[in-house]
Parts: C-alpha cells; sequence; structure tokens
C-alpha cells in the first residue's frame, strides 16, 4: 500500500483532478450548485441538430469505415505483391491531424475546390457542395472525409488482431468444405471479435469527438457535439454550459463502451 | 471413385532452397490405407497440405478420383483432414467443432446430431461436448479434430499424426478403433506418423520418406522385413536393424568382425569375378540366437548391457569391435561380460552396398 501510494496519488492528481474540477464547473453558476447549465444547453438551437448530426455521422460511418478496414485487412492478409507497402499507404491518415485532413478535404469541396473543377472541365455546373442548404452533400463531405482519416485506425487494429490468428483454422475451415464468406462469418470474424471490440469502442468513442474536420469544411453550418462544447467556450465564453457539454459526451461514451462490451461478450471462457 | 494418384510432385517453401517434397509419385488406391512414415522434417506434412489443397505444388499433378485437383481449393476436394496443430476451433464448442463441416455440407439436423454423438461416444469425448477446447487436454483437442475429420464421411481422409499426443494405453485402443472406422467408412486414406509402429500395425501400404523423397513403398511387412536401403532398414523396428561392416572374399566366405560364415550364391558370384566386396550386412535383433562360445558356424562376441523390457530381454553386444543388438527371450539368463556365439537367421540377413547404402539382392 505505501509502495503504489506515490503512484496512487499522482494518477488522482492528473485524472481525478481535472475531472472532478469539470463536474464542478459543469454543475457550477454564481449562486452554488444549479442544473441551469444543463438547461440552458438543451435550449440552444444548434443542441439538438448537433446531437443529430452527431449520431447520423456515427451511424452511418463506423458500418462504414469497419467493412473498409477489414476489406484492407484481408487483402493485406492474403499477402498480393507489395502487400507491405499497402499497409503503409493506408496507415498514413493516422499521422495526419483532423484540422489538417479536414483542410485537406476542403481544397477538394469548396466552392472552386478540385471537385468543381473537375465537373467543370466535363462541362457541368459546379456544386456548392458546403452550402448550408446542401444538407446531403454537406454531410457526404464530413462522412467522406471522416471516413478517409479515421479508417486507417480500424483497419491496423484489425490487421494486427489478424495477424495473431493462426492460418490453421482458415485452412481447417476450408478442407472441411467452407468458402471464403463462411470462413469469414465462421472463423475469422469470431476470432476476431476481441480487437473488433477494441476497435468499435475506440472508434465510436472518437467519432463522438469529431469535429476539426466538419469544423474546416463547413464552420458552423454541420454543428457537432464537441463542437458545440468548443463553441460555448471560445465564442460565447460560458465555460460551465461547455463544461456541462463535456460531461454529457463523456458519460454518453462510458455508456457506449460498457454497452458495447456487454453486447460483443465473449461466450466461451477463454477465447484462444 | 476417390483413389489418389500423386505424380512428381516437386515444393519449395518460399524462402527456402531446400525441396519440401521432392519429385513424389504416389498411387493410394481407393479405400486403401497409405501411411506416410518418415523423421521430422521430411516433408509429410508438406505432401498432405498439397494432397489437401493448403498448398499448391511448384511442378506436379495429384488427382483424385480421376479429376485434376492440383489447383483446386480445398472445399473443392471433398475431404477431411486431421491436422496435425489440430486446428480445433477455440470459439466453438466440442460439439459445434465436431459437426462444423457437416454444417458447411447442409446436412440435416438431427443427422448431424446422430453423427456427432456417435462420434463423440468413439472418442470417448461424449462428457466434453459443451466444453469450449480450451477446457480440453491436449489430448482430448487432438480427439476433437480427430471427430471433426470421420463424421464427415469424406471420399479422403487425410490424417496428420492425429494419435501423437495420446498416451500409450489410449493411442493402443484407438489405432485398433481407428483401423475399424476407416475401414467402415471405407475412405481412401493417407495417414502421416513417425511412429513405425502405427505405420506397420494400421498400413495397407507405407511410403517410407526422407528428405522430401519417397525411400522405400511397399506392403508394412516387406519394407520391415526387405528394406530398400539402409535408411529405411535404420528407421523401422526398435531396436532398428543392425549394420555391421562386413566383407565378401574372393572365395566366397562372408568376413564380419574378423570371423567368417558362409556368403549367399548371389555375392560370392560377384565377389569372385570383382576379387572381393565390402558388404554391409543388416540383420534385425531378433533374428541373432544366441549359443554357446564355439558352436561351429556362430560368431564370438560379448555381453555389455542388458536390457530386460518384459516381453523380450535386449542385449547390446561387442562383435569384434562393432555394437550389435540381440533380442533375446525374457526367460534366457545372461549377464554382462558374459562370452557368447551368435547365430544369425541366414535367411533374414539383408546385403547393402556400402557405397549408394542401397540394398543388394539377387
Ligand atoms: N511454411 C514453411 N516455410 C518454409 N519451410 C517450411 C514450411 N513448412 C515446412 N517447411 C520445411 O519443409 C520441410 C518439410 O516440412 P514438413 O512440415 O513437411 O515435415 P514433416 O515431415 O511433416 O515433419 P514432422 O514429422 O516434424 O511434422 C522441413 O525442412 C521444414 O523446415
Ligand atoms: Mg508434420
Amino acid at each position: 500500500m505505501l509502495l503504489i501510494a506515490p503512484s496512487i496519488v499522482f494518477m488522482t492528481l492528473l485524472f481525478g483532478w481535472p475531472m472532478v474540477s469539470g463536474i464542478l464547473q459543469a454543475f457550477g453558476g454564481p449562486e452554488g450548485l444549479t442544473t441551469a447549465n444543463f438547461t440552458r444547453m438543451a435550449q440552444d438551437p444548434y443542441f439538438w441538430s448537433s446531437v443529430g448530426n452527431t449520431l447520423l455521422l456515427i451511424v452511418v460511418m463506423i458500418p462504414i469505415q469497419f467493412v473498409l478496414a477489414l476489406a484492407m485487412a484481408l487483402l493485406i492478409r492474403a499477402k498480393p505483391r507489395g502487400s507491405s507497402v499497402y499497409f503503409y499507404i493506408w496507415a498514413i491518415p493516422l499521422a495526419v491531424s483532423d484540422l489538417a485532413a479536414g483542410l485537406v478535404w476542403l481544397t477538394v469541396f469548396t466552392d472552386r475546390g478540385y471537385l468543381n473543377s473537375v465537373l467543370a472541365s466535363v462541362g457541368l455546373e459546379p456544386v456548392s457542395w458546403l452550402a448550408y442548404d446542401n444538407y446531403a452533400s454537406m454531410f457526404m463531405a464530413v462522412l467522406i472525409a471522416e471516413v478517409w482519416r479515421a479508417t486507417s485506425l480500424v483497419f491496423v487494429i484489425v490487421v494486427a488482431g489478424l495477424q495473431s490468428i493462426p492460418k490453421d483454422y482458415e485452412e481447417a475451415a476450408g478442407v472441411f468444405g467452407a468458402g471464403f464468406w463462411d470462413r469469414l462469418w465462421h472463423v475469422t470474424l469470431p476470432l476476431l471479435r476481441p480487437s473488433l471490440q477494441t476497435a468499435l469502442i475506440l472508434r465510436t468513442i472518437l467519432a463522438f469527438q469529431t469535429f476539426a474536420v466538419a469544423l474546416a469544411l463547413t464552420g458552423q453550418n454541420f454543428p457537432l457535439v464537441v463542437g458545440e462544447t468548443y463553441r460555448w467556450y471560445t465564442g460565447l465564453q460560458d465555460a460551465n454550459v461547455a463544461s456541462a457539454l463535456a460531461l454529457v459526451v463523456m458519460a454518453v461514451s462510458m455508456v457506449t463502451a460498457v454497452g458495447y462490451l456487454k453486447l460483443l461478450k465473449d461466450q466461451s471462457e477463454a477465447p484462444r | 471413385m476417390a483413389d489418389i494418384s500423386i505424380k512428381g510432385l516437386k515444393k519449395t517453401y518460399p524462402g527456402s532452397t531446400e525441396l519440401a517434397t521432392n519429385n513424389v509419385s504416389l498411387d493410394v488406391a481407393e479405400g486403401e490405407f497409405m501411411v506416410l512414415l518418415g523423421p521430422s522434417g521430411c516433408g509429410k506434412t508438406t505432401l498432405l497440405r498439397m494432397v489437401a489443397g493448403l498448398d499448391f505444388p511448384d511442378e506436379g499433378s495429384i488427382s483424385i478420383g480421376g479429376r485434376d485437383v492440383t489447383y483446386l481449393p480445398p472445399q473443392d476436394r471433398n475431404l477431411s483432414m486431421v491436422f496435425q496443430s489440430y486446428a480445433v476451433f477455440p470459439h466453438r464448442k466440442v460439439r459445434t467443432n465436431i459437426g462444423f463441416g457437416l454444417v458447411m455440407k447442409k446436412v440435416p439436423r438431427d443427422e448431424l446430431e446422430k453423427k456427432v454423438a456417435w462420434a463423440a461416444d468413439l472418442l470417448q469425448l461424449t462428457p466434453y461436448l459443451d466444453r469450449y477446447p480450451a477446457q480440453l487436454s491436449g489430448g482430448q483437442r487432438q480427439r476433437v479434430a480427430v471427430a471433426r475429420a470421420i463424421v464427415m464421411d469424406a471420399d479422403v481422409l487425410l490424417m496428420d499424426e492425429p494419435l501423437s499426443n495420446l498416451d500409450a494405453l489410449l493411442r493402443l485402443d484407438f489405432r485398433a478403433e481407428l483401423k475399424k472406422i476407416v475401414q467402415q467408412l471405407g475412405s481412401t486414406t493417407l495417414y502421416v506418423t513417425h511412429d513405425q509402429v502405427e505405420a506397420m500395425s494400421l498400413s495397407d501400404r507405407v511410403a517410407v520418406m526422407k528428405k522430401g523423397q519417397i525411400a522405400q513403398l511397399g506392403h508394412p511387412i516387406t519394407v520391415y522385413e526387405e528394406p530398400a536401403d539402409r535408411f529405411v532398414g535404420g528407421f523401422i523396428g526398435s531396436p532398428p536393424m543392425n549394420f555391421l561392416e562386413g566383407r565378401v572374399t574372393q572365395q566366397g566366405a562372408l568376413e564380419v568382425a574378423g570371423q567368417s560364415t558362409e556368403a549367399p550364391e548371389f555375392l560370392a558370384r560377384s565377389a569372385a569375378r570383382s576379387g572381393g566386396l565390402p558388404v554391409m550386412v543388416g540383420i534385425r535383433a531378433e533374428n541373432i540366437y544366441l549359443e554357446d562360445r564355439g558352436t561351429p558356424g556362430t560368431l564370438d562376441a560379448t555381453v555389455e548391457v542388458v536390457e530386460p523390457l518384459g516381453h523380450a530381454t535386449l542385449l547390446t553386444m561387442d562383435l569384434g569391435g562393432q555394437t550389435i543388438k540381440v533380442q533375446v527371450a525374457s526367460t534366457v539368463r545372461v549377464s554382462s561380460g558374459e562370452k557368447v556365439g551368435l547365430r544369425f537367421d541366414q535367411a533374414a540377413i539383408r546385403f547393402f552396398d556400402t557405397e549408394t547404402q542401397l540394398g543388394l539382392t539377387a
């Protein structure tokens, strides 16, 4: 106890203190503790649209990312020529910050961006992809940018997971008559479950925090929850409501993580 | 309908320069039990994997039931296999592991359950049907792998050391059991082992492998009694065949360890032509008889080590500077240091070329 005491103190200071102060701030007001911050947060016209946008983004983006990452990882496992090169190329976006990624895609989607130049060169009318009244295309732009930026995280985790599965199992399945899809469904995916679970939790929590990409691409036109936190803090100078928002994001993230763990619980007591 | 015909298979693994199988040709008749026997690393698993379609050869062809399957994926070959590493699915219970192939074949549910129960019973796995592989011992896991293979009723059954991890008693049990099952199923079987007793007892024919090649192919008794070369004689049998340096003189006498007996006709003739012929004399321990020192027709030897085995006694002897193993009945009383005479069963002596190590026959 005495030996681990310093580390406990350290951990408390490092993690506990900011958290406690954040919580206090979220419930803090001019006259003591209050839930007024949450009320203000919920009454803000942008709040519910940011919640909707965030959820929509998560629901659409995560399946796409998992399918893509899995397909890429399986391709690499099949070891075609130059598979290690693919790996590094696909892992590059890991190193790109979200703001930078947003700016990269801005050059594509902006009114005089690459996409419109291409359209113009084939004789089509340019489109205001990121305009406020063009919700679908705005959403697509944010989606594409986020998929481009953040699929590599899932990919790297899945590749690592696949590497730890001996080929024997898939081979055995093949010998016993399983084709590609049967092998994937009955053998590879179940064995990959721990990695998929990790990737899913990480990716979902990070997806709740998406905001720089949307900010760079659309400014305020496509609000996301964490973007709102930022706006309350810097734009509206209200740290209390910003904390309340942050607290909501944290709570939702935690609930999601626990939910995933429960949902994907491995029935076999020792998976390997 | 499901004979296997293997022709000129060559395989080199990527990153290796040695041939894992070197020009292997082998025909297994329908319903035949063929055992591949050989020391570790001789290419048995490699050969089996190519028959299964898990690896493709660099050269050569494989056909099953007259159909060329050389480059066909495993799921299109209608075979089943026991993997050397078991490859029992860790995320499935024993029950669904055994039934995996049947589910893939879309066998009706009640038939599937019947078959799984049958295989589990046969391999004494019934109490473990609802456990995960991680909750089993190594031998139990191996039995799951065997059960999974035998429920398939496949044309071709490939088994890679399926009994290697069982205790001696269980192995003896299952050896007989396996022989019976395979006979019932009528599958064409390729069975890999490095246990020569297993090979002898199970096989219709044995292919003894050495460094990626088949050194000898034949009925187990033939392979045992008439090894094609020194390697086979030394690999099969426990203890392995004795090899003694000898010489057939121009006069037709066989000289071993400075003592002389009569040489067989065909050797005497070729020795007469060439003016003496060095040979390697091969004799199995059980074909040597103990006699009193000085009995005519015996070789003088001295007992060095006495090892009672229960069913017999194994003697290690010194024969004019060369070591020789002799197996005698357990009732024979000898002690180390004793000077005795050895009589070789003339019909059981084999001769090998000292250069090529190949067997010499008339
Ligand atoms: N995946 C591989 N890559 C490179 N070399 C391999 C590979 N698998 C086997 N080999 C080599 O090929 C040769 C034959 O191996 P194989 O597995 O067929 O031996 P085996 O006869 O089954 O031996 P054992 O009785 O130990 O199982 C060995 O020299 C081995 O080192
Ligand atoms: Mg092997």
